[in-house]
């Protein structure tokens, strides 16, 4: 099975380098071409982020994200039993669906099962009814006990089905694209409408697990498993497009906080888009088992203003659309293979995205290699 | 409509000749290993469930002391008793993804179905129906026999690195994710299991269409055996569906294939369609019967026929027929069209109808009874409650745009564990105290038998209802370690699993206790509320029933 792989990958055509991943699975570094020293800091190869202080906004003098964290708000919260708080519009649709008509329908359902069972425990228990009656049937109460529960059910699935057409309106020309590629085990995210510069976000470890001159989790960069080294960063009121893929299994992006969970696939593009509400920093992780470090592969996205998320692209290197085609974002790609990063064929339809342009090829539904 | 009380005296002349010439001549190699008795085969069924249900049942004991708290705790003491001992964190963590794979597939394929279908389908589909054995008793022999190569198998895998995919083996992890014997030994324990259950289903449909006692119509058979049925229907149908994927999967690791492979055209996803067309129904099969001996208790222990009989016998069969056209609410983060999800999302609540019915039946059943409440009653009762709260949260989750949320989270899993491990198992321990008198002869003991409810009914609850605010807080599944604002409703959850375990120990002191020194029981310990054929008959059976077929009426 290993031989039939190396074939496959030397004649070219592999979709990812699984023995290569697995090797080195904590670092890939995507440096990059026009400014590879404003590239997040990747844990295995520590570089001085100190250097990239002073253009990146994002960052603080020690390199650690300079935006405070509220700790009630895009994370779990000690004790609390109900949905994350939601910034995003259709995440606070289907909160509200959640909260004010699936949860009070399905308590009072429960309530009304256990009240009845209660009901006929007292009452029709031996010592209260020593002779049981004989009744099988009684059709008015079986038509209602059909017949009820298809209303309520139809009362759920209309807003069900609104919920679900919000969610699927398609991203406006104008959006911020955002492509988060899985790799085991941690995301590398593209800006292909920004000059396709790409980041690499991997997993701070603790301070008693890091390797000598690796960079540690400390309090501001978020709580443990859920913080990385490098968050994506997007602008507050402006769509944005998110087109998830995988370089080897299946992973699955998500921030809670906005409602969205999609899985990335290799050989397929999956795409949705949202708006967030409200600045600040969101956790996720990732959720598809993808082997061992499933649980240390967590999502971090910044939200920020859109004039500081321009003076972070251009930070990075990248372009904002209409300030000319400037950068020469299609160079990471001959540049990934150079270093030897998997590339994937399977994503060859992501590579061939116009950088430019906002997404060509993916239908609004679910664009797909395989059909 | 279940009524089937007759007189005993028909048949009963024969009991005692027929016990003596067959059992006691037979060697007891001959008797538990080259068995074609029902009743016996369906004894190896129970005690090999019972097995599997301690082996799976200890592994989630394992995963909920690691969760216990944040961070990563015995893992690595564990992974060093696998071979070349502890390896660094990864070994360890794939360690954990090999527990989550072997307790969902143990407590699935070899405790929860072994039980349902082969223990008390083998034991009492017969008996019931006024038959004197399965159609095919040699088949019945082999379908039990398959289960141990498999079972051995899927034990054996993880010395072999072990096979760390979740129950659910999707590709590309399961294909080139992860080398090395252990996923293949996995997915041929899941060919035999399947094979195993194929025959028994093929069984199961032949004896119920054919061996029905004179003036048995299938209108007229307990809700039990149309629950058995029902089930082969699935297992029929459903199985090869899996063989199929499985058998691609097995090809694309070993001989080159790329059905799920991107790079050659093919389509991971495909694997997740073919795998829950099968898994969907495969939840049905492992509550279905449940339903049925429900049934069978509500009625027995309120004294009341069933009510709603019909409605109770084709709600069953609505469910098994709509569960196979909603398997890819598994899938709604996949990237599905916005028609198929809305799609999925309403045929999934539809499943809510024929569940709703069944419900109310059973309480009305109860509603004009003369209630008593021993140990089998409580499950039963419990039961309905409990799969009720299951089943609410099954229809929050049927909605695509809320799953969007809930998807692979502690929401999921606690919603699937109230409807299999306060489902499922609830029913197995009500089908178990019911019949134990039966199957044994002697009486379980009443007092641990409502120790052993009470004291599981809380520890499940304590250890399962936190998971759902666990998820809504968005802990994902299948993972050692968590965010420590978690930390709480783990350690919840994890006294949850003391409580439920020092219940077992109840259960099972009560289990030796009674069969050593249990007091006899009598051909109808239960009474006059209990009418279907089983009671007919001497506690234990004789080894063959039914040599002049009963007549009903």
């Amino acid at each position: 099975m290993i031989g039939m792989k190396s074939i496959v990958m030397a004649a070219g055509l592999a979709m990812i380098g699984t023995g290569a991943v697995q090797a080195a699975p904590q670092a890939a570094p995507v440096v990059t071409v026009t400014k590879p020293e404003v590239a997040a800091a990747p844990v295995a190869a520590p570089a001085a982020p100190a250097v990239t202080a002073a253009t990146d906004p994002m960052l603080a003098v020690d390199g650690a994200p300079a935006m405070a964290i509220d700790p009630t708000i895009g994370q779990p919260v000690p004790g609390h039993i109900s949905l994350q708080p939601q910034v995003t519009k259709t995440g606070r649709q289907a909160a509200w669906f959640h909260n004010a008509l699936l949860m009070p329908v399905i308590t009072v359902i429960s309530l009304f099962v256990l009240a009845l069972l209660g009901l006929v425990i007292v009452r029709f228990r031996r010592a209260k009814n020593p002779v049981a009656s004989r009744t099988s049937h009684n059709t008015i109460l079986e038509v209602a006990w059909t017949g009820i529960p298809v209303l309520i059910l139809l009362g759920l699935a209309l807003p069900s089905i609104g919920l679900l057409q919000a969610q699927y309106k398609p991203a406006p020309k104008n959006a911020v694209v955002l492509k988060a590629i899985g790799n085991q085990w941690y995301w590398s995210y593209e800006y292909p409408g920004n000059g396709g510069f790409s980041i690499t976000s991997n997993m701070l470890k603790e301070a008693n697990e890091v390797g000598k001159g690796e960079r540690a989790r400390t309090a501001i960069d978020g709580p443990r498993l859920l913080a990385t080294d490098a968050r994506v960063v997007l602008p507050v009121g402006v769509p944005v497009r998110l087109i998830t893929t995988s370089n080897d299994v299946i992973h699955s992006w998500e921030i809670p906080a906005f409602w969205i969970k999609l899985d990335a696939i290799p050989g397929r593009l999956n795409e949705t888009s949202f708006t967030i509400e409200k600045e600040g920093v969101y956790f996720g992780v990732c959720s598809e088992l993808c082997g061992a470090r499933h649980g240390y592969m967590p999502i971090t996205v910044q939200a920020v203003s859109p004039a500081v998320f321009a003076q972070w692209v251009k930070a990075k290197g990248g372009t904002m659309p209409g300030n000319g085609a400037a950068a020469a974002p299609v160079a990471a790609t001959p540049a990934a293979v150079a270093t030897g990063e998997p590339t994937a064929v399977g994503n060859a339809a992501a590579e061939a995205l116009p950088a430019e342009a906002p997404v060509a090829g993916a239908s609004p539904a679910n664009a797909s290699a395989g059909n | 409509m279940t009524d089937t009380a007759l007189t005993p005296s028909a048949f009963e002349a024969h009991h005692d000749d027929a016990h003596a010439h067959d059992t006691h001549e037979m060697s007891f190699f001959a008797r538990w290993f080259m068995s074609t008795n029902h009743k016996d085969i369906g004894t190896l069924y129970l005690i090999f469930a019972i097995v599997a249900g301690i082996i799976g049942g200890g592994i989630s004991g394992l995963m909920r002391a690691e969760l216990a708290h944040p961070g990563i705790q015995y893992l690595g003491y564990w992974a060093s008793f696998l071979p070349g001992g502890e390896q660094g964190l990864d070994h360890s963590l794939h360690l954990w993804n090999v527990l989550i794979t072997a307790h969902g597939l143990i407590m699935v394929f070899f405790m929860v179905m072994p039980a349902m279908i082969g223990g008390f389908g083998n034991w009492f589909v017969p008996i019931m129906i006024g038959a004197p054995d399965m159609a095919f008793p040699r088949m019945n022999n082999v379908s039990f026999w398959l289960l141990i190569p498999a079972f051995t198998l899927l034990l054996a895998s993880p010395f072999f690195g072990g096979a760390g995919n979740g129950w659910t083996l999707y590709a590309p992890l399961s294909t080139y994710g992860e080398p090395g014997p252990s996923t293949d030994m996995a997915i041929l324990a899941l060919h035999l299991a399947g094979a195993s259950s194929i025959l028994g289903a093929i069984n199961f449909i032949t004896t119920i269409f054919n061996m029905r006692a004179p003036g048995m119509t299938l209108h007229k058979m307990p809700l039990f055996v149309w629950s058995v049925l029902v089930t082969a229907f699935l297992l029929l149908l459903a199985l090869p569906v899996l063989a199929a994927a499985i058998t691609m999967l097995l090809t694309d690791r070993n001989f080159g294939t790329t059905f799920f492979d991107p790079a050659g055209g093919g389509d991971p996803v495909l694997y997740q369609h073919l795998f829950w067309f099968f898994g969907h129904p495969e939840v049905y099969i492992m509550i279905l019967p449940g339903f049925g001996i429900v049934s069978q208790v509500i009625s027995t222990f309120s004294k009341k026929p069933v009510f709603g009989y019909l409605g109770m016998a084709y709600a069953m069969v609505a469910i098994g027929v709509v569960g196979f056209v909603v398997w890819a609410h598994h899938m709604f983060t996949t990237g599905l069209s916005v028609n198929t999800k809305m799609y999925f999302t309403a045929a999934t609540m539809v499943i809510a109808v024929p569940t709703g019915i069944k419900i109310f039946s059973w309480i009305a059943t109860m509603w004009g009874g003369s209630l008593t409440f021993k140990t089998p009653m409580l499950w039963a009762i419990g039961f309905i409650f409990m799969f009720t709260v299951g089943g609410v949260t099954g229809v929050v989750l049927a909605n695509g745009g809320i799953d969007d949320y809930m998807q692979d989270s502690y929401y999921v899993v606690a919603h699937f564990h109230y409807v299999l491990s306060l489902g499922a198992v609830f029913s197995l321990f009500c089908g178990f105290y019911y019949w134990f008198p039966k199957m044994s002869g002697k009486m379980y003991n009443e007092f641990l038998g409502q120790v052993h409810y009470w004291v599981f009914f809380l520890g499940v609850n304590v250890m399962f209802f936190p998971m759902h605010f666990l998820g809504l807080q968005n802990m994902q599944r299948r993972v050692p370690d968590y965010a420590d604002a978690l930390a709480q409703w783990n350690w919840v959850a994890s006294i949850g699993y003391m409580i439920m375990a020092a219940s077992m120990v109840v259960f099972f002191v009560n289990v030796i206790m009674s069969l050593m020194s249990g007091k006899k029981a009598g051909d109808s310990p239960w009474g006059e509320g209990a009418t279907t054929l089983e009671w007919t008959l001497s506690s234990p059976p004789p080894y063959h029933q039914f040599e002049t077929l009963p007549r009903i009426d």
